[in-house]
């Protein structure tokens, strides 16, 4: 589930720029030190420091996005992929020179931590909490796109860029926000699976291929998209390294493979 | 550089880089190691140039050809008994060529993201794959022991690695003259044509797609046989040959020295290997952070890489001195 | 004598939206014909379905006789079918020069060699110079295709559809956005092409049109509206009628 909201946000940004943007592990591993940082170095308490988490990717993201990202819009797919290249390597070098070799430390509030007895059998009471959230920013998610008109303006600028400019919607903003949006939406992502998905300098190259195929595989620029194949790779990687430890990730990505040959635009993304 | 509009008669700034080869050969006998690993690179990225620069096909899997050629040789000089280099690299290549051609063949049909993903989940699954299956190919130690007969019997692979580097040169020469007479022809311009416009280059009737498999799999063939040479030269054979990180540093390598112009494929690894043996060395954080960097500022500013900036500087002189001569 | 092109029912459909119904359509060889209508009629998506870029939902199409209803456009180029782009499709930073050669090359078989270069294969140059010289661009060769001025590119479009060699030429809008001075020059070189090929040209341009046209189809809402000569169409009201604010010339 923590694949799925990092993951979101690299769909809609993805999907509404068109940019092929590989470093967005890059800002999630950005929200994972911030969490770890406020609550080791700071003392914030665990939602406060959640929020700072997202909101401090979000602006960095827009920084970046003015300083950066906006001179590559309308170049070619080579060049964005070699500049967000760049990125993750810069990123990667400064975190190991800020932070060193090790796994940020996470200490969850007691709150969260332990076991929850439901049905019949014990589950990791942060796991189910991250399910819980998931699925409330789902929804959140969700109800945004669909019913707001934020959500309208968005879908009509990925849907046709030019047509949306000349009815008056400011894409430039919007991109900008959105952009913000999905950043820092992997920045919590970041910091809540912080537990599960250890936080270090060489977080963004090690996820890379998994936030990519979340994404490729559940269709660019939909919600319910990285949704499904977020569960469904979860869910294999899981009972293939229950089942069949030998061939590892190996089914992943042959199931990958299938699937984007099946439907090279993703499960539910739209044929250009 | 490829059309019916260019000059295709050798000139001689051509053979500059196989002469400061040779004159590294003589004046830096203990770089020979680093020399090698340079040729080799320039060999493989040649290759990615023939279709990222002209084809204009985006990957980030050409290290599976690469690495599938590596452990051909490596697990035939190893387990086989079959030492001989010549047939390593010959099989190599065959296997690079089989590899290319299923997988053109497969994923060629998608553009953009998909293609990039499809090429990044091959090489991800052969290196599972070679990670998997230690008994064959040394899992996460790698391949020691690949036995490598003398060249023709004569050259014997020596400590100094001179013939080594003097091998691989002569691979390069080769792989050079084969990709020159492939830009320079009809199918180069044509190549060109599908990157420029592929939907005009359908509409004037080219099967595009079979045309681009073709020339992915030659392309595979020669990635194929630069990764034999390595693990030739090395008598050893790595998990880091498979995986996203070689296809990277061999995208980075490619725009540094600039994309499309066959000679960037020179450049561009002499560069980043020289620095990387210096830099990476000295200070290994600062090596990412500053080829991050450099990174991001090349594609920004000089997306023509150092040929394009020698470009635009050789413009520019040529411009004031013309000038110069008019004002008089 | 079969037709040069010819259309059976052809129909298509996106979901719910009809663009294309029932077109029967017949181009002879030698044709000068036209095909006009107004915006959304359905006229780029019929080329778009002749050339084989877009599959039917249901009808024929047959080039010479051959059908080739399920041919890429790759195969039907190669049985003669030429066409020119509404928005002007050249290879940009290629020379003149090599714009028109690529598409020589293609039709001779010659693009899959590797081993001789390409400035040598002298036949290839020359007949390129030719086509360029008969429409005025002999000088234009050495530039890029994006330096030339638009209405030269238009003409460059050209050049690439008849080194093809085609029996059947489709122009899509081939005077759109080229200022008035410029498409007389376009018309004058129309009116040039060899007489055997057949020519169905979509415009906008009615001056152009009644000039170099010999039929004219009218597609109204995926449909034939009406067919004839020029006089026979100007005269008919339903064509002013629909054409009622679009500043046709009647």
């Amino acid at each position: 589930m923590i694949l799925y909201v990092i993951s979101v946000g690299l769909s809609v940004t993805m999907g509404l720029m068109g940019f092929i943007n590989l470093a967005h592990g890059v800002f999630a591993m950005a929200g994972g030190f911030v969490l770890s940082t406020a609550m080791a170095r700071w003392g914030m308490p665990f939602p406060l420091s959640l929020t700072l988490a997202f909101l401090a990717v979000a602006i960095g993201s827009i920084v970046l996005e003015r300083l950066l990202y906006s001179r590559l819009y309308s170049s070619g797919e080579l060049s964005q992929v070699l500049f967000s290249i760049g990125l993750i390597l810069v990123s990667m070098a400064s975190a190991r020179l800020i932070f060193g070799d090790q796994a940020a430390p996470v200490f969850l509030p007691a709150y969260l931590r332990g076991q929850l007895h439901m049905l019949g059998r014990d589950f990791p009471t942060y796991r189910v909490f991250i399910i819980v959230f998931s699925f409330l920013i789902i929804v959140g998610l969700w109800l945004g796109v669909e019913r707001t008109r934020w959500g309208a303006m968005v879908r009509a600028a990925v849907d046709n860029r030019a047509m949306a400019q000349s009815v008056g919607i400011n894409t430039r903003l919007l991109f900008m926000l959105t952009f913000a949006l999905g950043s820092g939406l992997a920045g919590l992502g970041g910091a809540l699976g912080a537990d599960i998905l250890a936080v270090q300098w060489s977080y963004p190259f090690e996820h890379l291929v998994y936030f990519l195929i979340v994404v490729a595989v559940g269709g660019l620029g939909t919600l319910r998209g990285p949704f499904i194949a977020a569960l469904l790779i979860g869910v294999a990687d899981t009972a293939c390294k229950y089942w069949t430890p030998e061939f590892g990730a190996f089914l992943v990505y042959a199931a990958t493979i299938a699937i984007l040959l099946w439907r090279p635009q993703g499960l539910f993304g739209v044929r250009t | 550089m490829s059309g019916y509009s260019v000059d295709s008669r050798l000139r001689w700034t051509e053979a500059i880089p196989f002469a400061v080869a040779l004159a590294a050969f003589f004046l830096l006998p203990e770089y020979l190691a680093l020399g090698a690993r340079i040729l080799i690179f320039i060999l493989f990225a040649l290759s990615l140039d023939l279709i990222l620069g002209y084809a204009g096909i985006v990957t980030l899997g050409h290290s599976a050809f690469f690495g599938l050629g590596a452990y051909t040789a490596g697990i035939l000089g190893a387990k086989a008994g079959i030492a001989d280099p010549f047939v390593q690299l010959f099989f190599a290549g065959a296997a690079g060529a089989v590899l290319g051609l299923a997988t053109g063949a497969i994923i060629l049909r998608t553009r953009a993201l998909t293609l990039l993903m499809l090429t990044l989940a091959i090489t991800a699954i052969l290196l599972e794959v070679a990670n998997k299956m230690s008994s064959l190919t040394g899992g996460a130690d790698g391949l020691s022991g690949v036995q490598v007969n003398p060249i023709l019997g004569l050259f014997r692979f020596d400590l100094f690695g001179r013939t080594a580097f003097l091998y691989c040169l002569a691979a390069l020469l080769i792989g050079w003259w084969a990709v020159r007479r492939i830009i320079y022809s009809p199918f180069g311009a044509m190549l060109t044509g599908i990157r420029e416009n592929r939907a005009r280059m359908h509409a004037v009737g080219a099967p595009v797609y079979w045309r681009l498999v073709l020339i992915y799999t030659i392309s595979a063939t020669m990635a194929g046989m630069a990764g034999a040479l390595l693990t030739q030269v090395n008598q050893f054979v790595g998990l880091n040959v498979l995986g996203l990180e070689p296809s990277g540093d061999l995208l980075v390598m490619l725009i540094l020295g600039g994309v499309g112009r066959m000679y960037g494929a020179f450049v561009g690894p002499v560069v980043y290997l020289v620095a990387q043996d210096y830099l990476a060395k000295q200070y290994p954080e600062y090596w990412y952070f500053g080829i991050g960097a450099l990174l991001i500022t090349v594609v920004l500013f000089a997306p023509g890489g150092i040929l394009g900036i020698i470009d635009k500087c050789l413009q520019l002189f040529k411009q004031k001195s013309s000038v110069n001569r008019s004002a008089r | 004598m079969p037709a040069a092109l010819q259309t059976e029912k052809l129909c298509k459909s996106f979901g719910a939206l009809t663009v294309a119904q029932n077109i029967d359509f017949r181009l002879e060889p030698g044709a000068r014909h036209a095909l006009i209508g107004p915006n959304g009629a359905g006229k780029t998506t019929f080329v778009n379905m002749l050339t084989g870029a877009l599959a039917p939902s249901a009808g024929r199409i047959l080039l010479n006789g051959e059908e080739v209803t399920k041919k890429n456009q790759a195969a039907r180029v190669k049985l003669g079918l030429g066409r020119t782009f509404q928005i002007t499709s050249l290879f940009p930073r290629l020379p003149v020069l090599d714009n028109v050669a690529l598409a020589i090359a293609e039709r001779d078989g010659l693009a899959i060699r590797m081993w001789r270069s390409a400035s040598s294969h002298k036949e290839i140059l020359e007949e390129s110079r030719s086509i360029l010289d008969a429409l005025g661009l002999a000088d234009d060769a050495a530039l890029a295709a994006q330096d030339l001025p638009y209405g030269k590119q238009r003409l460059v479009e050209i050049a690439i559809a008849l080194s093809l060699k085609p029996r059947v030429l489709l122009l899509d809008e081939p005077a759109a956005g080229v200022p008035t001075d410029e498409s007389k020059k376009i018309l004058a070189n129309l009116e040039r092409l060899p007489a055997d090929i057949a020519i169905l040209i979509i415009e906008h341009d009615m001056d152009l049109v009644f000039r170099f046209a010999r039929t004219i189809t009218v597609l109204v809402q995926g449909e034939v509206l009406v067919e004839g000569p020029p006089e026979a169409i100007a005269a008919d009201r339903r064509v002013r009628d629909v054409y009622l604010g679009e500043g046709a010339h009647a």
